[in-house]
């Protein structure tokens, strides 16, 4: 292979070869590199194209800090995983791996042209520069934008993966497992605590990867842990989010390294979920080293010096053969001395400090490497590499020729605090470090190793932008690599007013990237410390939040997707309702039969046959779906006198009501019709939508405002069916199954209920209509419904019965005025409104929502009220939500004074009704209205609500 | 996921299980229409919000399904205790 990989160093497989693909062009690299060390390792230093520049990058980082190398994965038959950082993707055999952000190609590419550009993209510049005209922004800047902004594309097929979930708990759970994870987990080893160790890389050992004299330990301690019976090793997992009491998100990948994952049916979860539970955290999240900001530092080849020492150590592969070395901190020394020894060519050692360790100094100069000490570079030579780099003295400000193939930054380093801020722990900053270190826990959990600043990298010092002798206003210096932020943006926003830290993140979009700003928030902060006079703390730090890294949406949605999304709702008689046809509608979480359509029916005709069926015969309707709430005690009917509006305590057994409930706001919030059993007994129903709702209000009153009284109260919504039957020929259907239940008129007068049997099963049948038709509903045991529907169905043949769905049940009931709550109601209805003051009990001294009723706001005029609405063509249905208007030619934007609510073409009156919230409605009947549509203007009559049957003559049947 | 502790099951439970339900010790009147407006409209609109303790409800819905009152720190997200429905404010 190429003279970029070294003979005997790196921890990678040299016996097992492994081919890949990058941007078409087919590479070999062994078992264990990254797409990363596999390309360094062929001398590949182009990577990427960057955000907003569209700016050549190669590599910075080794690690999950990556913010350059970000790559597209091909998953086969149009899948594929975007964004993913080149150092995080193990190679595996056949992998088809692409470049990102450029057109046509990597090399050349046309966005290119936004860096000569890039004194019209200053910070701030979105804002400033697309503000105006309006109407530019959708067919100008936006399609603009979006083609020459972004990372990845998205992909467009539907993932074909499946993504596993579990949960875990622990008493020691450590994150990390580097030298300092590794030794807390030993610590444990063999106690009696549950201990969870997890690593975000394809093998643990974090930094004792990288350092040959740390293998051998490194072995025997895994090997330790591997064996205690109380630990348990989580690799390739990565925890992204702390969150409270000790919980932890964490994504395990399953999958994507394989070669051969196996048939998409019988595969593995692609990645799994732990959610984990930890009685104590130990971090040990390492510390990530920082760039150093001067002009050319993107330029690919200029990478991290512990980047470098990585890809050497622990892949065995050489990231130049001359590399050079700007270092503002000890490491830098000690990564270049490593890596010299060990064969590497290191041509010099930069450091701008002054003065620096004369230990480390001999040691470099032993090893034939040249130190320029209070030096800077002030420029990159090069456009796809490194090819020479230039280098100021601070004394005489004159600037030199270096050749190198590799430049390595060595800023300093900055503790992997981000767990620990997820988790609310305090931060406090630490000049040695030039970082801010853990301070006071929030939960329970401690640092260790580097994130706690406890690490021996030596010292260094605090740098913004290097020393440099060039124009600062034309150079760029990159300070965010992933969102293209340089120096200059930074001193621009703060010269324009920015002084929160939070405002130059914003401004700049700093550290808002992916990464979250892993390489650059200390860097920005030291930037506009030095543009502000002000120390660093005073400037604050921006908060992190998971997750960490990136993570695909499959993982956190897990199994809940597609049909498992949420429970779907069934009725007892919806398999019957399937077989028949049925067009469904979600209502809440249950899914509803909307209409029967016969073969050519459209939903139109399918209603309106079915409307006409109930009215002149008989019509069959699935209402199981209405909330039902047992009220048990003596209590029950002063409870529910309080809750409603109208008066209970008078009900007589075997009767029921129309119950109106209010918020205590004077506002509808639910209605149904309920039943007393027994003077301690009711059979409440509520709406569909509503019935948790209206048990968790009637449970706070009882539990916490009235808990003297006796009452309990059960959902009985699952335990009945409730068949509804309606239309004249409904007695006539029934009377034949019924037992023990005298269905004459006289005997079972409307609004009754009933003990007794049909079809041999027990039932509570209620002589109850929300068609204005004769009608009951049959509530039989929820197991029993089916077959009771059957029957029923059956019998009513001879009187040509016929199932209809929930839009004919609304096109009925709006034929007689009846509301549906949350439709023609929205939260700001009170019974006046909506004219059912005949609701309200005007003698009771108190019920929930009473006092509101007499708020000045609820009794003033102008209020919008429930009216009727005829359009003067017949013909015209108007649209449920359509604004109203007095005057049709007064100018735009027009007195809107009210709304259309409910709007059918009703097959009974041979014409369309309507309902709407109109202001002052009752006082406009007979009046005009308008309501203007798109193009046309549609003029309606008010009327009243009730369309149909104003007598209640059909009652009876 | 945060945990509460239901003074009714006395256990430490996740946070799943239970739904908020408002400021806590504030009573409905015995006779609201002794209220006027402005008395009124304190009891149905008017919340303390504070930045610090916070006495409020919940209720443990997917546990034993009791109402009970909690103080909670609104900055620092931690509950300082929970107690029963009834229990004066602490
Ligand atoms: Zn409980």
């Amino acid at each position: 292979m190429s003279g970029y990989r070294i003979d005997g160093l790196g921890r990678v497989d040299r016996s097992r070869r492994v081919n890949f693909t990058f941007d078409g062009q087919a590479y070999a690299g062994f078992a264990g590199d990254s797409l990363a060390s596999a390309l360094l390792a062929h001398g590949v230093t182009l990577f990427g194209r960057s955000f907003k520049y569209h700016r050549p990058r190669g590599l910075l980082g080794a690690g999950a800090e990556e913010p350059n190398a970000l790559v597209t994965v091909e998953r086969g038959g149009g899948v594929f995983t975007p964004n993913l950082r080149a150092t995080a993707v193990e190679i595996h055999e056949g992998l088809v791996a692409r470049s990102q952000n450029r057109w046509p190609s990597l090399k050349t590419d046309f966005g290119s042209i936004n860096d000569r550009l890039g004194r019209f993209f200053p910070a701030g510049f979105y804002n400033k520069t697309f503000m105006w005209p309006r109407s530019f922004w959708e067919k100008l800047y936006e399609p603009a934008i979006r083609r020459m902004a972004g990372l990845g594309d998205a992909p467009t097929v539907a993932d074909p993966d499946h993504y596993a979930a579990t949960y875990a708990h622990c008493e020691l759970l450590i994150i990390g497992a580097g030298p300092a994870g590794i030794d807390a987990a030993l610590e444990a080893a063999g106690t009696k605590q549950r201990v969870i160790l997890i690593d975000e890389n394809a093998e643990m050992g974090g930094g004792a990867l990288a350092d040959p004299a740390l293998a051998a330990w490194l072995e025997r301690s895994l090997k330790a842990l591997a064996e205690a019976p109380n630990v348990t090793l989580l690799k390739r997992t990565t925890a992204f989010g702390y969150y409270h009491d000790n919980f932890i998100g964490a994504v395990e990948r399953l999958t994507d390294h394989l070669a051969n994952p196996g048939p998409q049916s019988l595969r593995a979860p692609r990645e799994q979920l732990w959610r984990i539970r930890a009685g104590e955290v130990v971090l040990a999240t390492g510390a990530i080293e920082r760039p150093l900001v001067f002009a050319g530092n993107d330029v690919p080849g200029v990478m991290l010096a512990s980047a470098a020492r990585t890809f050497l150590f622990r892949d065995g592969v050489a990231v130049g053969r001359n590399v050079a070395v700007m270092a503002a901190h000890d490491s830098g020394w000690k990564d270049a001395c490593a890596m010299a020894r060990a064969g590497m060519g290191v041509a010099a050692i930069i450091d701008c400090r002054s003065e620096v360790d004369p230990a480390l100094v001999q040691e470099a100069e032993s090893l034939g490497i040249d130190c320029l000490i209070h030096w800077s570079v002030v420029g990159v030579n090069g456009r796809h590499g490194v090819k020479s780099v230039q280098v100021l003295h601070h004394d005489d400000f004159l600037d030199r020729r270096l050749p190198c193939d590799a430049l390595l930054m060595a800023g300093g380093w900055t503790p992997s605090v981000h767990l620990w801020s997820h988790s609310l722990g305090s931060l406090a900053w630490s000049d040695d470090w030039g970082a801010y270190l853990p301070d006071k826990p929030n939960e329970k959990v401690r640092c260790v190793g580097a994130c706690a600043g406890k690490w021996s990298f030596g010292s260094g010092m605090n740098v913004g932008h290097l020393e440099t002798n060039r124009n600062p206003a034309a150079i760029k210096a990159f300070v965010d690599f992933q969102n293209d932020v340089t120096a200059k943006d930074i001193s621009l926003a703060v010269r324009e007013g920015m002084k929160s830290v939070e405002h130059i993140k914003r401004y700049t979009t700093n550290g808002m990237a992916t990464d979250q700003g892993k390489t650059s928030n200390l860097n920005a902060l030291q930037l506009a410390s030095a543009a502000m006079g002000k120390p660093v703390p005073e400037i604050g730090l921006t908060t992190f939040r998971p997750p960490y890294t990136p993570q695909t949406f499959g993982a956190l949605a897990g199994h809940a997707q597609g049909p498992l999304f949420q429970p779907t709702r069934k009725s007892p008689i919806d398999s019957w309702a399937e077989a028949q046809g049925a067009v469904y509608e979600p209502v809440a979480q249950w899914r509803r039969a909307r209409y029967f359509p016969k073969p050519g029916e459209d939903m139109h005709k399918a209603v309106a046959r079915e409307c006409l069926a109930v009215r002149e015969r008989v019509g069959i309707f699935d209402a199981s779906t209405l909330g039902k709430i047992e009220v048990i005690g003596p209590d029950a009917a002063e409870f529910l006198n309080r809750m409603y509006t109208n008066p209970w305590k008078a009900l007589e057994p075997g009767r029921c009501r129309y119950g109106l409930l209010l918020g205590e706001d004077g506002f509808i919030r639910d209605d149904g019709v309920s039943a007393r059993m027994a003077p301690d007994r009711f059979h409440l129903t509520t709406t569909t939508g509503g019935a948790a709702r209206v048990l968790n209000m009637m449970e706070d009153y009882l539990q916490t405002e009235w808990p003297d009284l006796d009452v309990w109260l059960t959902s009985t919504t699952e335990q009945w069916a409730v068949i509804a039957l309606q239309g004249p020929k409904a007695r006539e259907v029934i009377a034949p199954l019924v037992q023990g239940i005298d269905l004459s008129p006289e005997a079972f007068p409307h609004m009754a209920v009933r003990e007794g049997t049909i079809c041999g099963v027990p039932t509570r049948l209620f002589r109850v209509s929300f068609t204005g038709e004769l009608g009951f509903e049959i509530n039989v045991p929820a197991g029993f419904g089916r077959h009771v529907w059957e029957q029923v169905f059956a019998a009513g043949q001879a009187h040509g019965i016929t199932p209809y769905g929930t839009e004919t049940m609304h096109v009925l009931r709006a034929e007689k005025g009846f509301i549906i709550v949350g439709q023609d109601t929205d939260g700001t209805v009170t019974p006046h409104d909506a004219g059912l003051d005949w609701a309200v009990g005007k003698k009771k001294p108190d019920f929930v929502g009473k006092r509101s009723l007499a708020r000045p706001d609820i009794v003033a005029d102008g209020r919008k009220q429930l009216v009727g609405l005829l359009t003067d063509n017949p013909a015209e249905v108007l649209e449920e939500g359509a604004q109203i208007v007095a005057d049709p030619n007064q100018p735009v934007p027009m007195k809107m004074i009210g709304h259309v609510t409910s709007s059918y073409a009703s097959a009974t009156l041979g014409r369309s009704i309507a309902m709407a919230l109109v202001a002052d409605g009752r006082a406009r009947v007979g009046q005009k209205l308008h309501i203007p549509m798109p193009g046309r203007v549609i003029t309606a009559t008010v009327t009243d609500t009730l369309f149909y049957d104003r007598e209640g003559s059909r009652l009876d049947g | 996921m945060i945990l509460i502790h239901c003074p009714y099951c006395d256990e430490q439970r996740p946070g799943l299980e239970f739904a908020y339900a408002g400021e806590a010790h504030i009573a409905r009147p015995a006779d609201p229409s002794a209220l006027s407006d402005e008395e009124w409209e304190r009891f149905l609109f008017i919340r303390a919000n504070p930045r610090g303790r916070h006495h409020e409800r919940w209720r443990h819905i997917h546990g034993c399904a009791r109402f009970f009152n909690a103080v909670r720190d609104t900055v620092s997200d931690k509950f300082e205790l929970t107690y029963k429905a009834g229990e004066p404010r602490k």
